[in-house]
Parts: structure tokens; sequence; C-alpha cells
């Protein structure tokens, strides 16, 4: 009786342990949410009275009334928002493609290769590591500008390709290859070219992987660079128009929201459909140096 | 060379053939290794050394031939040090880390607590509250700053709704005591989720038999997070511990996007302040002083780091 008791007890100690554990990871999911349920449900409505009236309150979050793509129009008529978007996605995908090429072929020969300096080189890139972008901004600016760079894909592009903390990144990696893999390839006349692109690329997925995740993330929001080398519309990328966009008067809420989700859209599929690469991405960049 | 005048034919061809893969491995090492080190040495090292000669200087952004840019020894700093603008950007990245790295640390190890439960649609809440990090900084800020609006925002109302209206409508973003609170809570929000990543593959780390071994030795829940867990993600913590903190000190988009520093200098920061010498005054070299003591402080944090990390090792 007594020991039946407790059981029932335990088991219902049990259940209630498990709803307050999802109680309170619901509660953690709404914090979460709620900011970008608001904005993509904002950016719905089509009557931008309607979006003043319901952002005081939980209407905000629900899409009824008058819904369609009205802001999303506006927003490619009040601006070449087209522009913005090309001029993002190509500065993030150059800089991220010859980064991902370059930045390895450094790793590479200093994992994989013997050569004089190496050692120098290896201790220089992680020394490099520290200097933040931000401490050297002011005399790039400078030099940039006394080239004629100002307004330009390239000024955006080529600072931005080599990164000492990625080239340490497959730099780890590389060096965890077992050597084995070279010796039987040199064996068989290999160059270490050959090697590279046979051997060590193929086997690096992962952190090739994690490299493209991590350096698409930093471009794409890349925000203080841009802000000092774009005057025009022409080079301008999407983070920099969307805070232009944010400080013109009158504020119009559903257009914002609409620019808005369509900056955030696209990184926020990508990160739905490689959910497992982006967290492994990011777990990689915790490697404790 | 000595090798070639033997008289056999065979360890010549043999050493001449190594000699040339030799060769060939370093030129492609150099070849490889060319268009990184040639970027680094122009976007990275050449700008930093100048930041260094620069500060030293009173050079501008677009110089004046009538006025040529002199050398000035450390006055830049000199003036510096007496700037309260200056001080109050410092103090604010002090404040912003002081505040914000021991929450966001302690959030995103709970959150990573929860979300290593074996429970039933567990990575739908690991999806969502990652989500923010992917949600571009410009666009966070802006949707806040809808959320913190001074009259009607949403979270206005949400604090007067939970308070049983006894929080008043605050100015938020208008407000110099509330708006870098609200700046801290935005950027806790969208960052905290990439530390829980972080301290996630921290606990999977931890070897099971730790946790066996300590059931058998009877060792309750709590106890098992207070001498295994904790110890065993030390590293891991200091790793975000610094990390974060460097990221206080780097602070610049969301309060460009929504205060500018404002109101009254209470939101400034030492990018900021940087931001708006070198880019708005052009004053390159007033600017680029604070470019080097912004680095100093980087690196004294890195330091930090690695001398934990190395008591660590040993």
């Amino acid at each position: 009786m007594n020991n039946e008791r407790k059981n029932t007890k335990s088991g219902l100690l049990k259940v209630t342990a498990g709803s307050v554990k999802y109680f309170l990871l619901i509660i953690l999911a709404l914090f979460f949410l709620f900011p970008i349920i608001f904005m993509f449900v904002s950016s719905l409505k089509n009557n931008e009275m309607q979006v003043i009236s319901d952002m005081s309150n939980l209407r905000g979050f629900v899409p009824y009334g008058d819904i369609g793509f009205k802001n999303y129009l506006d927003v490619f008529r009040r601006m070449s928002f087209g522009r913005f978007m090309f001029n993002s996605l190509f500065i993030t995908s150059i800089t991220v493609l010859a980064g991902l090429i370059f930045n390895s072929m450094l790793a590479f020969s200093l994992a994989r290769l013997h050569f004089k300096g190496q050692a120098v080189i290896l201790s220089i890139i992680i020394a490099l590591m520290i200097i933040p972008i931000e401490s050297v901004v002011i005399p790039m600016l400078l030099m940039v500008n006394l080239v004629g760079w100002i307004d330009s894909y390239q000024v955006q592009i080529f600072p931005f390709i080599a990164e000492p903390f990625f080239i340490f990144l497959f730099y780890q990696f590389f060096i965890g290859i077992p050597r084995d893999f070279d010796e039987a390839a040199v064996v068989d006349g290999a160059t270490p070219a050959m090697i590279y692109r046979r051997i060590i690329v193929p086997l690096s997925r992962p952190v090739f992987a994690s490299v493209l995740i991590l350096q698409s993330m930093f471009r794409w929001n890349e925000f203080l660079w841009p802000l000092m080398v774009t005057r025009g519309e022409r080079y301008r990328p999407l983070t920099v128009a969307m805070q232009q966009f944010f400080s013109q008067d009158p504020r119009r809420w559903g257009d914002i929201f609409a620019f808005a989700a369509m900056v955030t859209l696209p990184l926020l599929i990508l990160f739905l459909f490689f959910q497992k690469w982006f967290i492994q991405s990011v777990a990689s960049s915790g490697i404790k140096g | 060379m000595n090798m070639e005048e033997t008289s056999t034919g065979i360890p010549n061809a043999y050493s001449g053939s190594l000699k040339r893969q030799k060769r060939r491995e370093v030129l492609t090492a150099w070849m490889f290794s060319a268009p990184s080190l040639i970027l680094l040495i122009l976007f990275l090292i050449t700008p930093f050394i100048m930041a260094f000669i620069f500060s030293l200087t009173d050079q501008r952004l677009i110089p004046n031939l009538n006025v040529p840019t002199e050398f000035i020894g450390l006055r830049n700093y000199a003036r510096l040090f007496s700037d309260e603008t200056f001080y109050r950007a410092i103090l604010n990245n002090f404040l912003f880390a002081v505040v914000v790295v021991p929450v966001q640390t302690a959030f995103a190890l709970l959150l990573a607590l929860l979300i290593n439960q074996r429970l039933r649609g567990i990575t739908v809440f690991r999806t969502i509250y990652f989500s923010p990090v992917v949600v571009t900084m410009v666009v966070v800020a802006v949707v806040w700053s809808n959320l913190f609006n001074p009259g009607q925002g949403f979270i206005n109302k949400f604090l007067k709704f939970i308070s049983f209206g006894s929080i008043k409508p605050l100015g938020w973003l208008q407000d110099p005591v509330y708006a870098f609170p609200a700046i801290m809570l935005l950027s806790v929000w969208q960052g905290v989720g990439f530390q829980m990543i972080i301290f996630l593959a921290g606990l999977q780390d931890i070897p099971a038999e730790l946790y066996e071994a300590s059931r058998v030795d009877g060792a309750n829940k709590r106890q098992r997070f207070r001498f295994i867990t904790l110890p065993q993600l030390k590293n891991t913590t200091i790793f975000v511990v610094i990390t974060t903190t460097i990221l206080a000190f780097k602070l610049f988009t969301q309060v460009w996007v929504l205060t500018k520093g404002g109101p009254q200098n209470s939101t400034m920061t030492t990018i900021v302040f940087l931001y708006r010498q070198g880019f708005r005054q052009l004053r390159v070299g007033y600017a680029s002083t604070i470019a080097i003591v912004f680095f100093v402080i980087v690196l004294i944090i890195s330091l930090f780091q690695r001398v934990f990390l190395k008591e660590e090792r040993r």
C-alpha cells in the first residue's frame, strides 16, 4: 500500500517534471521567436494604420485583415532593392569562394608541405588572429581612397578574403589527416598540388562547410566597412540599405518589415535546410585555441 | 651536386628526382601561400602598421595641400585620454561586458543544458533558440526598435500587463537611462544561440564514463553538475567568456542603427567614437589612436585567454 502510493507519487512527479520542462522550453521558444514572427506577420499587413495599431498588442502576431504583398511591392518600387540584394549576394559569394580556395591553400602548405619559413608564417597567422578588423578600418579607408576604390565591389571583397581565423581552422583540420595518404600518393607520382586537390580537399568537407557557413554569415552581416566605403546606391549592400531605409522619414513600418523580412529570409531558409551544418560550423568555431 | 659525380647511375637518378620533388614542393608551397599572404599583408598588416604611424600624426582623410601632415608625437594619445566622450565610450563597453558577458554565458549554458536532454522534439527547440543568430544584426535592431517604441511599443504594453499597470511606459531608446539596457537585451537575444551551440558541443564532449562512474558512487544530479559538468566545461567557458568580452568591445552595428551613440552619449561605444572621428570628422590620425587603444584592450583580453588555457594544459 505504502509502496504503491510512493510509486504513483514518483510517476506523478515525473509527469509534472516533464511538463515543467516543456513549459520552460516553450516560454524560451516564444522569447526567441516573437520578434521574428512579429516581423513576418507585420510585413504582410497591407494597411499601414493596422500595422501601427497592432504593434502594441497580441494582434501584432496574428495575420488578419488586409493581408498581401503590397509592402513588398512598395519596397521594390521605392528603391532599387533588387540591386542591393544582388550586391550582397555577389560580394558574399565571391569573397567566400575566393576565401575557401586561398585560405585552404595557405593552410595546406603550412600543414602538409615542408619549406623554410613555414613555422614563422604559422606563428604570424596565429598572432594576426588577434587583430580585429575594427582597428585597421581607418588606415584602410585612407588606402582605398587613394587608389580610387571607394564605391566599388573590389573594396568590399578583397580585404575580407584572407582570414587568419579560417586559415587556422583549415590548418587544424589538415594537420589531423593521416600522412599515409599523401605518402602513398607520392609513391604513385602525385605532385603536392594533386595531393591537395584529390586527397586533402575531398577528405576535408566538414571544415570547408564550416568556413563556408561562418564566412557567409560574417560577410552577409558586414556593416561598418560598407558604411564607410559605399556612397551611392550602386554598390550598396543590403545591411547599409536597410539602415538607410530605416532612417528615412516618414517611417513606414509595413515597408520596413517587408525589407527586413527579405533580408532575413535567404539566410533563414538556408539555415532551416542545412541546420546540421550550421550547428556543426558554429561548434567548430569554438575549438579551444 | 656531389651525388651527380658518383660513378653509379642509380643513386644519381634517384637523388635527382628526390631533389626535383623537394624543389617542386617548396615551389608549390610558396605558390599556394602567396595569394593569402599578399592579401594579409595588404589588408591587415599594412593598415595595422599605418594605424600606429597615423596615431602619431595629424593625418586627415583628405589631405590639405596647404597644411601638410605633421608628426605630433603622443599628442593624440594625450588628447584621447582627456577626452570625456572617449571615457564614456570605454566605460560603456566595460558596462556592456560586465552585464552581458555573465548574463549571456549563464543563459547560453542553461539553454545548452536544456537542449542536451533526451526529450521528444528537442531539436525543434534547438532550431528555434539558434534562429536569431542567422538574423542580420541590422534587421534585429530595426525590429526591436519597433518593439521598444516609447508610446505604444509591445515591450511597454507587455511590462504594463505583467506588472498590472504599475510599470509606466518607458522611453527606451530615447531615454539616456534605458537606451543602453535596451541594446543589451537585443544583443543577448541575437547572440546567445551561438554560445549555446558552443556549450552544447562542450557538453557532448564530456565522456559518458564520468557520469556513469559518479552514478555508481551515488552522486545525485546536482553533484554531477557541480563536480563533473562544470569542471569539464572549464575551457569552453573560458572561450565563451573571452569571445563575448571581445564582442562587447566591438559593439557597433546595433548602436549605429538605433541611437548613433545618443541620447547624450549614453550608448557611445569605442567603435562608434572611432567611426565618428575617422569617417565623419575625417580625423584619421585621431581615429587611428582610438584604433590602437582599442587593439591594446582586445590584446589584453586575448592574452587572458591564453594564460588561462595554458594553466589548464599544464
